[in-house]
């Protein structure tokens, strides 16, 4: 399991892993706001949490369909699916590495990115909390839309169109939290454990189903 | 008890029969006709008696857009949750017409949450000003739209019916959640979109005037649904057939002249 985790971590970073183009296509969505609304730093500052959320989500729904594709190109999918091990556990593994891949570095830009919208350190410090929390939840329904499009040609367009109904409740909750620790009257914590529980009901269900469609998907 | 035993088994002899397409295909086709006279019917007393209900004294006319409206988006629910037994029918019994079924109905189901959609925007602009509000009710309604169209999207990508119907079913039963949500958003969040009047079963909020031409409706729109819905599982059904014939016609193609050049 640990060498299945670290082998995905290495090949993520290597050339053609494309794990930091996750990155830069963060960078490029956060940089075209202010030419859509204006370099208003007052709008800015205040829209700047649902931007940096809706720029994490895209940019993670960027990378999913590489979390088995790769896989089933070099034949590698055929001997994890034939070996012992519970199928579930490898397709939970496998969404570890990938968001340490592919969401990790992106919370690590978080705060220079929370700058550039002219955040308070607080609603930064909120943003990046709710995006630890989150953005794994995002991975794991990613799992179960990557297990059915793996198959495809084009899967990765068609992956997002089908998990982005999925991903609503956790951007409702990961930026009504992040708004609730910046104003007042508004609650921070329910929405944040909220959050929570749809990251670790997610990180059930993912990898079960997942795990389950890729085994009857090789037959 | 034997009794009781008997008829479940007699229905579970009937489930299974229907897997058989030819067997489907038969009943379909008596069915068809007979559910199509039955909407036909029904939704003529249901507009005659939609469009003669007296106005509304704080709507006015555009009260009438109820009796399209409403049943529109309980049909689109209801097709999702046809939807959803398919699925749960497809991936535990393999009930080879559970596929069929499924994807015969994302098109119908998609249709009727457009209308939904478009009549409740036509609605809301007289009534709250706007055509449309991001109000909890509306969006999970947008948001079912957008599963539909994903489903048949997937349908469409995968050209293998088997592996197709696997993940069309899991999508399915995933995007189920969405059902509940829409039923009880109104009551969960304070929206515009007004709470359910029809279903208080004691005593529904709304005067007979109103509630039989509703009724009516609802059930018209339900046989026009399952009229649709048989009709284009046949057509699924044929096409399938012509398909294998294609394959099967194909292969007798290429063998003899593969023999011939030996």
């Amino acid at each position: 399991m640990m060498a299945l985790l670290l082998r995905d971590i290495k090949l993520a970073f290597r050339v053609g892993g494309g794990a930091l183009t996750g990155i830069l296509f963060f960078l490029a969505v956060v940089t075209i706001v202010p030419f859509a609304v204006g370099p208003d730093l007052n709008l800015l500052s205040k829209i700047g949490p649902a931007i940096l959320w809706i720029a994490a989500l895209l940019a993670s729904l960027l990378g999913l369909d590489r979390l088995f594709q790769q896989d089933r190109e070099d034949g590698t999918l055929d001997v994890i699916i034939i070996q012992p091990h519970s199928l579930t556990a490898i397709v939970f593994i496998k969404c570890v590495s990938h968001w340490l891949a592919n969401g990790l570095p992106l919370l690590l830009a978080t705060p220079i990115f929370g700058l550039f919208m002219n955040m308070e350190p607080l609603a930064i410090g909120a943003v990046l909390a709710t995006l630890i929390v989150g953005t794994p939840a995002i991975t794991f329904i990613g799992a179960i839309g990557a297990a059915v499009t793996v198959s495809l040609p084009r899967g990765g367009l068609l992956l997002a169109v089908l998990i982005l109904p999925l991903v609503i409740p956790v951007l409702i909750f990961g930026v009504s939290a992040t708004y609730g620790a910046i104003q007042d009257p508004a609650p921070f914590t329910s929405p944040f454990l909220i959050l929570c529980a749809l990251t670790l009901f997610f990180s059930v269900l993912g990898p079960i189903t997942a795990g389950w469609m890729l085994a009857q998907s090789t037959d | 008890m034997s009794d009781e035993t008997t008829k479940t088994a007699g229905f579970w002899t009937w489930f299974w029969d229907l897997a058989n397409p030819t067997r489907f295909l038969a009943i379909a086709n008596w069915l068809i006709p007979v559910l199509a006279i039955f909407t036909c019917i029904l939704l003529a007393i249901g507009l005659f008696l939609g469009f003669s209900a007296p106005q509304d004294y704080q709507q006015g006319a555009t009260v009438q857009i109820m009796f399209i409206h409403v049943p529109a988006s309980w049909t689109a629910m209801m097709c999702y949750s046809v939807m959803s037994i398919s699925a749960l029918g497809s991936l535990v019994w393999r009930h080879p017409l559970a596929d069929v079924s499924i994807r015969a109905a994302a098109p119908i189901g998609a249709a009727f949450t457009f209308l939904a959609l478009l009549t409740g925007s036509l609605w809301g602009k007289p009534m709250w000003g706007t055509w449309w509000v991001w109000d909890a009710r509306l969006t999970s309604v947008l948001i079912l739209f957008i599963i539909y169209m994903g489903l048949i999207a997937l349908s469409r990508a995968i050209e293998e019916p088997t592996t197709a119907a696997r993940s069309l079913a899991i999508i399915t039963l995933i995007g189920f959640i969405n059902i509940p949500i829409i039923k009880f958003s109104v009551d969960w969040w304070n929206t515009l979109h007004q709470p359910a009047s029809v279903s208080r079963l004691a005593k529904p909020a709304m005067d007979a005037v109103f509630l039989y031409p509703l009724l009516t409706m609802a059930i018209a729109y339900t046989t026009l649904f399952f009229t649709l819905h048989l009709l284009a599982m046949r057509n699924e059904i044929l096409r399938r057939r012509i398909r294998s014939m294609r394959m099967s016609a194909a292969r007798k193609f290429d063998s003899p002249s593969a023999s011939d050049r030996k």
